[in-house]
């Protein structure tokens, strides 16, 4: 039995030296397998007397048991070996760009007109569109313009060929198609593109406009005070100050000009407010009388408001693009700046 | 408009600062847009006189000058200016005077040669005149005095925005009136200084004549009232007093002869524009007309215009003499030899003036006035001052003050009825009937009290914005300060806007496009015809009549001209990868002519498929990678199969004819896809080809709201089969072959490999679909799948010639 010790050694040395799980497997068979070692032995107890059997058979067992339990010992520590062998030879450069195409992006004037639509939208304005180019009657005289009157000079025109038609200046006949249509109330804002022939540092012969409109029975200017307050404070995402300063629109009366405390300076006074700590952005007042005649509105029933802005004066403060023609250049440095959800 | 502070100030007390007044006009609605000192700070600058001057002995450019400050001995100033002479006045700074820029004046050695101190330019004190060498000062400019004084250059100038609405606030009177308004203040008229308050009468007495000169005016020609009068043996040469001057220059206009200033000193006090005409080169009698038909008029300003009839017209016995209101005609001009003259101080109808200055290109101080409204009751007041002004610099004799006019053309104000209920529902505050009466009385209107809540108000002569009570009460409101007025929230009910599952919203297109690498472009919506005509064609152009440039004088019928110009913008500053889209209208003309406008959707991409990158080999990008992202955006309006790209028998001109496509739904081509055409490439200068897309928005727009349908439960079968068809065939044609055999057991589709060249025989391609199996009713056996395989195999090879690989 002697033997069976030193068998069982040489096996167990045998098992700690194997590097490979098929040299590990040879191994199972060689010693543990049908025809192994260990069978041989236990095959080589029946020429024992019967009273010496149970006991060396115990023994071969026992060996036998422990040799299999160092052969799994090995299986398991060469297995955690190959794994992370893998593992290592698997290592990736995760800092390496991914791969694929790279985020576009909505354009800045895109991006703030849809907030402000969004905005207004949540208020239960609709949003009107309507034609770019249009007819005297709903760019001007509609508005309360007739031919000769001194606004017109404010209003840089362009006129198609050989016709009376112009593309609009603002993006007021849009509600004037919409008042021509039906009847109180109307909550709607109006954006757009609008042309005037005027072309320097600051104006461009295109531009963006959104007006907006709301009548109905009782609407009052203490009503266009608050809407646009709110507004500009939720544009802006900040509590601002905002005054109304009278004006003149041939198409509202009373008229006003709209402005915000300066966004960059907080109304301390900077270049961009000329140091008056005020931002005029929006123009407004109360639907002319005139107007709501020439579409039909009843003007002892309904009283209204109407605004209009610019979006590129809003998109300039909002992400601080110090020149307008930015906005027309394509330059993919410049809007790739905007190029988020 | 521009005008000094301190002549504001003479007209009405006010206990405000200049930052305050400046604060409580521009809340009055007369915006003040700019306020400014008339010269930057600077000391120790006198009035002084030139007493000798004679040349540098070292210098030829110098001059050595003895200058006198009228106390103390003459100084010797050294002098490069060229009008530096004996005799002139002009500016010393003196030894210690601080000038603008932080410039010290020193004793100081000029070639040898000591100077002390400097003779000053307009531009060395950074004054608004022009006039090269030292400033050249009237005769009478006391000696010593300081030139900031002398010349009032502590004056602060204010730049007023007046709105169109308020010709009545042109001028000094108007501006104060308002003033006077809000403050509770009286007006009160300033003496001028150097003028004896005049009336008709002391100016009769101030050397009378009886001179007159007819004046008629024709009904319906645009002139109510005309006032006007004879004044002879004036001396327009004698200068200017020096009060005078500086009230024009600071009001942004220059001095230039006694007559002439005093009309423009009036249009700026009063606001009433008047002409002075030579009387000597009248000839007959005014008469106020419209121009014939081709009636012609040299200008003042060496212009001639031929003169629709609509002109009113300054007429005497020879022909017109002035366009009235907008500019006096070059014959009767006054001069410096004028002695006799004839002044007009005429009202004229808004509408008569309105818009024709604008036409003929000159807008002027008194156009302006007139097209707004002058106030028909000032014109006896403004040439009583006029003329006393005249007498008074430069002498003559007045004649009496003619008066003509037509009343019942003169403007009628009618009275207006208020009530405080409307008020109240306008502004959303109520406005107390004392402060009712009192701001509309303090705005010069008559109001009559009809009830405790109710009035008749007449706005008085000079406005001519006040019609309707919206007016009035914008004048309350305005004289209550917005500011005073709450913010309240519209009350009304609320309403759900429409949200359809059968529209895709274009933000959702932009959104799309942006995900996939995208940048929105925006253009101009008008475009160069030549672009466009390369592009597109000969489609019928919208042009304009008035365009800022020859490449902008068409309305674009394509996004493609403005894309492909940005795009190569972008090229030429280095970006060699190009992704953009737009969405706009487009302008098309239906076959009557009438102009359609189409929301469109368009997008480009030029250079690399991918941007440069470690994973990917570089390639360029092709039709197909475009045509995978235009699938995804039409897949926004629905199943792709609702969509068709197909060969355009007649592509665009500017597309490739051979690597373009039309896109067809519901059998309406509603869109384009392609390369640019080699030879547009090569003109506009492209590295790489372009590939573009235009679509019609609304095929994409509107979609088709998705249904559930059954999932089929039993197993897919794929079979895969490789052939070679004529390089002709399209895979379009070979599908729909594929489909009709398969019948309803095809489940889709899949082109997976495309091959032509070695290997292959010339003249024919390589093609390996797979086909995904599966039955609606059953499980599909292998048998049922060589059938439909057979089937599909027989197919191609009798309508295509195909060669199937086994």
């Amino acid at each position: 039995m002697a033997d069976l010790a030193a068998l069982t050694a040489n096996a167990r040395e045998q098992v700690q030296a194997c590097a490979s799980l098929a040299a590990l497997d040879e191994l199972r068979v060689l010693w543990l397998g049908r025809k192994g070692v260990y069978t041989e032995q236990l095959k080589a107890l029946s020429a024992l007397p019967a009273a010496q059997k149970p006991a060396a058979g115990a023994l071969i067992n026992s060996a036998k048991t422990e040799l299999q339990n160092a052969i799994e010992a090995r299986r398991a520590t060469l297995e955690q070996a190959a794994i992370a062998a893998q593992l290592e030879s698997g290592r990736i450069d995760v800092t390496l760009p991914g791969r694929g195409e790279l985020r576009g992006g909505l354009h800045p004037l895109t991006r703030t007109r849809l907030r402000i639509e969004a905005l207004f939208r949540n208020a239960g304005y609709e949003i009107a569109t309507g034609p770019e180019v249009e007819d005297e009657f709903h760019n001007f005289e509609a508005l309360n313009i007739p031919a000769n009157h001194p606004a017109r000079a404010m209003h840089d025109t362009f006129y198609l060929s050989d016709s009376l038609l112009l593309l609009r200046t603002h993006t007021s006949p849009v509600q004037i198609r919409a008042m021509q249509k039906r009847q109180p109330p109307f909550a709607m804002i109006s954006p757009g593109r609008v042309y005037r022939c005027d072309s320097d540092v600051s104006h461009s012969p295109m531009f963006h406009q959104v007006e907006g409109l709301l009548v109905d029975t009782d609407v009052s200017f203490a009503n266009l005070k608050f809407v646009l307050h709110e507004f500009m404070e939720a544009l802006f995402e900040r509590p601002l100050q905002m005054r109304l300063r009278p004006s003149y629109f041939p198409f509202t009366e009373p008229s006003a000009e709209v402005d915000i405390s300066c966004v960059l300076c907080s109304g301390k006074g900077c270049r961009a407010c000329k140091q008056t700590g005020w931002l005029e952005v929006a123009g407004c007042g109360m639907v002319h009388p005139n107007v709501f005649r020439a579409c039909g509105i009843d003007t002892e029933r309904y009283s209204g408001f109407a605004f209009g802005m610019g979006i590129e004066r809003l998109a300039m403060l909002l992400y601080g693009v110090p020149d307008l023609r930015f906005f027309y250049d394509n330059d993919l440095r410049f809007l790739a700046q905007f190029a988020r959800g | 408009m521009k005008l000094p502070l301190s002549w504001l100030r003479s007209w009405v007390e006010l206990p405000w600062s200049d930052a305050q007044l400046s604060a409580r006009l521009t809340m009055l609605g007369i915006e003040v847009e700019a306020m400014n000192a008339v010269a930057p700070p600077f000391s120790g600058v006198v009035v002084a006189e030139i007493v000798s001057a004679v040349p540098h002995p070292q210098a030829d450019k110098l001059r050595v000058c003895q200058v006198s400050t009228g106390a103390g001995p003459a100084l010797q100033i050294v002098c490069g200016a060229p009008n530096a002479r004996a005799g002139l006045r002009s500016a010393l700074a003196t030894v210690g005077a601080q000038l603008p820029g932080g410039l010290a004046i020193g004793k100081a050695k000029l070639r040898g040669v000591e100077s002390q101190g400097m003779l000053c330019s307009a531009q060395e004190l950074q004054l608004n005149s022009a006039g090269a060498g030292i400033i050249e000062l009237p005769t009478d400019a006391p000696l010593g005095t300081a030139l900031r004084d002398y010349l009032q250059l502590d004056e602060v100038q204010i730049e007023l925005g007046i709105t169109p609405n308020r010709g009545d606030a042109m001028s000094v009177l108007g501006v104060a009136r308002e003033l006077a308004a809000v403050s509770g203040t009286a007006l009160k008229e300033p003496q001028l200084p150097g003028v004896a308050n005049s009336s008709a009468s002391s100016a009769d007495e101030a050397g009378a004549t009886s001179d007159r000169f007819p004046v008629q005016l024709r009904p319906g020609a645009g002139s109510a009232r005309f006032a006007s009068r004879v004044v002879r043996g004036v001396d327009n040469r004698r200068p200017v007093p020096n009060w005078l001057r500086l009230r024009l220059e600071h009001s942004g206009l220059r001095s230039i002869s006694p007559l002439v200033d005093v009309t423009n000193f009036v249009l700026l006090e009063l606001g009433q524009p008047m002409h002075a005409y030579d009387l000597g080169k009248l000839q007959g009698g005014i008469e106020v007309r419209k121009a014939g038909q081709g009636e012609k008029l040299r200008l003042l300003d060496g212009n001639e215009l031929e003169l629709a009839t609509d002109v009113t017209l300054i007429a005497d016995g020879g022909g017109a003499v002035g366009m009235a209101g907008i500019m006096g005609g070059e014959r009767s001009a006054i001069s410096a030899d004028t002695s006799d003259l004839f002044l007009e101080v005429a009202w004229f109808d808004p509408a008569a003036i309105a818009g024709r200055a604008r036409r003929y290109g000159m807008q002027t101080d008194a156009s302006q006035r007139y097209e707004r409204g002058v106030d028909p009751a000032l014109q006896e007041r403004a040439l009583e001052r006029a003329t006393a002004l005249i007498l008074a610099i430069a002498g003559g004799r007045a004649g009496p003050a003619q008066l003509v006019d037509l009343p019942e053309e003169l403007p009628r104000r009618s009275g207006i009825e208020l009530h405080s209920a409307r008020i109240a529902r306008l502004l959303g505050a109520p406005v107390a009937a004392t402060d009712v009466t009192r701001r509309l009385a303090a705005l010069g209107m008559q109001v009559e009290t009809l009830g405790s809540d109710h009035w008749r108000v007449t706005p008085p002569s000079w406005r001519f914005d006040i019609s309707i009570e919206a007016d009035l009460i914008e004048e309350l409101a305005r004289l209550g300060g917005y500011d005073a007025i709450p913010e309240r929230a519209p009350r009304g009910e609320r309403r759900l806007g429409s949200v359809s599952e059968q529209r895709v919203e274009l933000s959702q297109v932009q959104a799309l496009l942006a995900a996939r690498g995208f940048h929105e472009a925006i253009t101009f919506g008008f475009t160069d015809p030549v672009a466009q005509r390369r592009l597109l064609g000969d489609v019928p152009t919208i042009a304009l009549r008035n365009p800022i440039a020859s490449n902008l004088s068409v309305m674009r019928a394509s996004l493609w001209p403005g894309l492909l110009n940005a795009a190569l913008e972008n090229q030429r500053r280095q970006r060699e990868r190009v992704r953009l889209f737009e969405c706009a209208i487009c302008f098309t003309r239906a076959s009557d002519g009438t102009i359609l406008e189409t929301q469109k959707i368009a997008g480009l991409v030029l250079g690399a498929r991918l941007p440069e990158q470690w994973g990917a080999a570089r390639a360029g990008v092709d039709f197909h990678d475009l045509k995978g992202e235009l699938s995804a955006l039409l897949a926004l309006a629905g199943p792709e199969k609702a969509h068709q790209f197909d060969a355009d028998p007649a592509p665009p001109p500017g597309l490739h004819p051979g690597r373009s496509a039309r896109i067809v739904h519901d059998g309406r081509v509603i869109g384009h896809i392609g390369e640019l055409h080699p030879a547009v490439v090569r003109e506009l200068d492209f590295t790489y080809a372009p590939i573009v897309f235009e679509l019609d928005a609304d095929a994409v727009l509107r979609s088709q709201p998705a249904r559930s349908q059954a999932i089929c439960a039993f197993p897919q079968i794929r079979r895969d089969i490789s052939f070679t068809v004529p390089t002709s065939e399209t895979y379009g044609h070979i599908a729909e072959r594929v489909s009709v055999a398969a019948s309803t057991r095809l489940h889709e589709l899949r082109v997976f490999d495309l091959y032509q060249g070695q290997g292959v025989e010339i003249g024919r391609k390589s093609v390996a679909l797979g086909l995904i199996l599966q039955d609606l009713s059953r499980t599909l056996t292998d048998a049922d799948a060589d059938e439909v395989v057979a089937r599909v195999c027989a197919e191609l090879r009798s309508s295509l010639d195909a060669r199937i690989r086994e």
